[in-house]
């Protein structure tokens, strides 16, 4: 649509002409603001907790539960060094024998939002799938952070 | 010709006076537009709305997406 926005202005005499074709959703995805009606509600990137513990594939599970423990955490998110999202431990994984390799003992390739969704859309969502925790990425599937179901019921998500 | 921008480039030229444009809906946009943003939908860009923006100065559009 931004294409043709483009050049049908170009046709009216608009000398400098740029397209953002990524669009909304770009920036959206990248959790920047925004102004509307939708501005201030709020959304999973807001939401999700930013400090969640991280580990890599060739941590040992145990050295991982133990960190994640210390911070207050029942959760981990497998991420490589750009940040990129491999995994997840909830506390089932977290709970197994921890001399296992985070890739063998993680829940590989989990469900991931973005930013963006709004809380009462994640809440439905998360309720309906029994989602204790989804992490959210950009669209280039880097972390943003953990989004905890309770966070999203709280914030105004009624879930059903 | 009109010029593809990525995010960063988008920031810089609004900053320096660059007029932002949304062409979704009119309903789209009044849900959620990028700060700063006008909204001229496609269907109705035409002679005389576009008199609402600058001839002298850049104008960056956009969408939804790529699509």
């Amino acid at each position: 649509m931004s294409p043709r926005a483009a050049w049908r202005l170009e046709s009216l005499g608009f000398q400098e002409l740029y397209d953002y074709t990524v669009g909304k959703l770009d920036w959206l995805a990248a959790g920047l603001p925004t102004e509307g009606t939708n501005a201030n509600r709020p959304r999973a990137g807001t939401l999700a907790r930013k400090d969640v513990p991280t580990c890599a594939l060739d941590e040992r599970l145990g050295a991982v539960r133990d960190r994640a423990h210390a911070q207050g955490w029942d959760a981990a998110v497998v991420v490589n060094a750009e940040r990129v999202v491999f995994g997840l431990l909830r506390a089932k994984e977290l709970a197994g024998d921890g001399d296992r390799l985070i890739s063998e003992a993680m829940r590989p390739g989990p469900s991931t939002f973005r930013p963006y969704v709004l809380a009462d859309e994640m809440a439905k969502t998360m309720v309906n799938h029994k989602l204790e925790s989804s992490p959210i990425t950009t669209s280039d599937g880097r972390l943003v952070g953990l989004l905890l179901q309770k966070d999203v019921v709280d914030a105004g998500g009624t879930g059903v | 010709m009109p010029k593809e921008i990525d995010r960063e480039g988008l920031r810089r030229m609004v900053d320096a006076g660059a007029q932002l444009v949304e062409v979704l809906p009119a309903e789209e946009y009044a849900e959620d537009h990028l700060p700063g943003a006008i909204s001229l939908p496609l269907s109705r860009i035409d002679a005389e709305r576009s008199k609402a923006l600058d001839k002298t100065r850049p104008v960056i559009v956009y969408c939804w997406d790529i699509a």
